[in-house]
């Protein structure tokens, strides 16, 4: 077991630099995935923790070491691929085996360890079985049990789910769950899925073009985002963002308005505004409640109705010509061409001083 | 639906049936005329020429030929001397390129893109045009053998090898079948802590069987048809290969029969490799596109 330092760590490929100083702390024992768009960095950090990619600034530690030129093999790290990367001449055997038979482990061992992985993975059966005669989540299984073997003090997962549907998906997501709860090891997860990145984490980073844009817990960043980008990218459907004037602006909250908005005193000011400024106003589709044209704070015409079954998905489009949703928890009928009142507690809404 | 009719199916078959049986009768037919001519006498071989007789085991056959042949020439000498140099040459050109390909596939070192392209580009030079520098050369190289150290290389076995076993023909074909390999197994197999050679042993040879085919088949080709090489750097009868030996039937008058016969014996060889490999070297020209 052992923690993960990241300090003022860069990468850069020739003049592009594209992991521009993070910052991260990962407790032993600790979950923490990853976050965020394609191309944000987020494998390649994972690979320069792997020690598979060159760290071209800042340090990194594990377990109290500096590993920055320490190669991969060294850093006792396991790492499940998206691709598996399991080794097709092998058996599931010699594929769990593999460490330990570079490593020269005794055969006793050797048996006792894979039996024990393939134990954990509920995988005895396929122990013999060749990895072209496996389904895509047996294969992963493979390769998570791979890394289990070797017992390393860190476990690193890039994108492991991506290969697979969306079914099999939500199993192996609560496994991986269920194996951090029963390894108690140090994880760290890149992924793009935010549900992912919800359910399994204890610790969330969001990262943007090599940025860190936030760390908190799951609901940490769900209730209070920091920024624009971390509001907008977590949470389904996304965030509502809503171009507002401000009128008082005071240390208790600001006041905002837009034609299709009546005043509202908002608390939760992320960023600092001014009065007379513009910002913006950000609310979860979920916190919009429908209700009669006259009353509520958001006025505006059904545009479109998405009925679930459990929830109902409304586009409403407001007076200015932008377009918010509100998601209700219900199977409601709603007409295109009506119009609609919007209200919501404005304890659940954020105010930003950048623009979308 | 012109697919689905069973006439035009039938057709079908029969077309790339009689094409089929066609081309192989093309490759065939000199095999077939070099083996039946090998047990005729010399008179009889040339007055089938005229006809298909010349293809067909008819008139006076026997083996004389076969006896003649190894009374002008040690065939078995040559045949042991060409297998080894081949065998060992097709052997330590397998180990040496794929060395060298894994090294220019996966490791990163400064200059290997431009080493590479200097490598690819020797495939435009003919052999003849280098033949006599590099006669110069290893007439005057060290080696420490039983005797001791000595200078010159001529008439040797590994004057026949050594020169022969790193290609860029080889290398390439290792080059882009490792590019095609997936990078993560070998970045799995860096985290799993497995060195560089055992990356190689262990994970990349292993998936490297239609490679490995295919560079063996156009190596034992090249080797085993040696011919102006040995020519001028083996004197001695005891280290010629099959090809030179040719030389000895075409001395004073041409016999043909025996000509046929050492021919046939010789292609024994070439015959059995192939056949060994024709599975994997099939499956390796189907899945690379790399043609022998």
């Amino acid at each position: 077991m052992a923690d993960v330092r990241l300090k003022d760590v860069r990468k850069r490929y020739g003049a592009v630099e594209v992991i521009k100083g993070v910052d991260i702390e990962v407790e032993d024992g600790e979950f923490v995935v990853f976050v965020g768009p394609s191309g944000c960095g987020k494998s390649t950090l994972l690979r320069m923790i792997a020690g598979l990619e060159d760290i071209s600034g800042g340090t990194l530690g594990i377990g109290g070491k500096v590993v920055n030129e320490m190669p991969p093999k060294e850093r006792g790290v396991g790492m499940v691929f998206q691709t598996y990367a399991i080794f097709p001449h092998m058996t599931v055997r010699e594929n769990m085996a593999f460490g330990l038979t570079i490593a020269r482990a005794g055969k006793e061992e050797k048996a006792r360890r894979v039996n024990e992985a393939a134990r954990i993975l509920q995988m005895e059966h396929l122990l013999d079985r060749r990895p072209s005669q496996l389904s895509g989540g047996q294969r992963q299984r493979v390769a998570i049990g791979r890394a289990i073997v070797r017992e390393p003090s860190v476990f690193l997962f890039d994108e492991p789910l991506s290969n697979l549907d969306a079914a099999l998906r939500m199993d192996m997501r609560m496994e991986i769950g269920k194996l951090h709860q029963q390894l108690k090891a140090t994880m760290i997860y890149v992924t793009h899925d935010q549900v992912e990145a919800m359910t399994l984490a204890d610790k969330i980073v969001v990262l943007r073009d090599g940025e860190v844009m936030q760390v908190g817990t799951p609901m940490e960043l769900y209730h209070d985002p920091a920024n624009l980008f971390v509001a907008g990218f977590l949470g389904a459907p996304s965030m509502n963002f809503l171009n507002v004037d401000v009128s008082d602006a005071g240390p208790d909250g600001a006041t905002v308005s837009n034609p299709s908005l009546d005043p509202v005193r908002v608390a939760a000011v992320k960023q600092p505004v001014t009065t007379g400024s513009t910002a913006t106003l950000g609310i979860r589709p979920q916190y919009l409640h429908p209700t009669a044209p006259e009353k509520g704070m958001l006025h505006g015409t059904v545009a479109l109705t998405e009925r679930l079954g459990a929830e109902t998905i409304v586009d409403v489009a407001m007076k200015d010509g932008t377009k918010i949703i509100a998601a209700l928890s219900e199977d409601r009928v709603l007409e295109p061409g009506t119009e609609i009142g919007l209200e919501f507690d404005t304890a659940q809404a954020h105010l930003f001083s950048e623009r979308p | 639906m012109a697919a689905t009719n069973p006439d035009n199916r039938g057709l079908r078959l029969v077309v790339r049936y009689a094409v089929l049986t066609l081309i192989a009768v093309i490759f065939i037919f000199p095999l077939l005329f070099m083996g039946m001519s090998s047990l005729k006498p010399d008179q009889q071989l040339l007055s089938d020429t005229s006809s298909l007789r010349a293809f067909l085991p008819v008139g006076d056959l026997s083996l004389d030929n076969y006896r003649e042949a190894f009374a002008r020439a040690p065939v078995g000498l040559f045949v042991f001397n060409s297998v080894l140099v081949t065998g060992a040459t097709v052997l330590l050109s397998l180990a040496i390129c794929s060395l060298a390909a894994f090294s220019f596939t996966f490791l990163e070192w400064k200059g290997r893109g431009v080493i590479l392209s200097v490598i690819l580009a020797t495939l435009i030079i003919p052999f003849e045009t280098i033949a006599i520098p590099l006669l110069l050369l290893v007439s005057k190289l060290p080696w420490i053998g039983l005797d001791g150290l000595e200078w010159g290389w001529l008439n040797s076995y590994r004057v026949q090898i050594i020169p022969w076993i790193a290609d860029g023909l080889t290398i390439f074909l290792f080059v882009q079948y490792f590019k095609d390999l997936p990078r993560e197994l070998i970045e799995a197999a860096r985290v799993e802590g497995a060195s560089w050679f055992q990356i190689y042993a262990r994970v990349v040879m292993p998936l490297s069987g239609p490679v490995l085919a295919t560079a063996a088949i156009l190596k034992f080709l090249v080797m085993y048809n040696q011919y102006l090489w040995p020519l001028i750097v083996v004197q001695q009868e005891s280290y010629r290969p099959v090809m030179v030996g040719l030389q000895y039937f075409f001395q004073l008058n041409i016999a043909w029969g025996e000509v046929m016969a050492y021919l046939t014996l010789i292609t024994v060889p070439v015959l059995a490799f192939y056949l060994v490999l024709q599975r994997a070297f099939i499956a390796s020209i189907a899945s690379t596109g790399v043609k022998g």
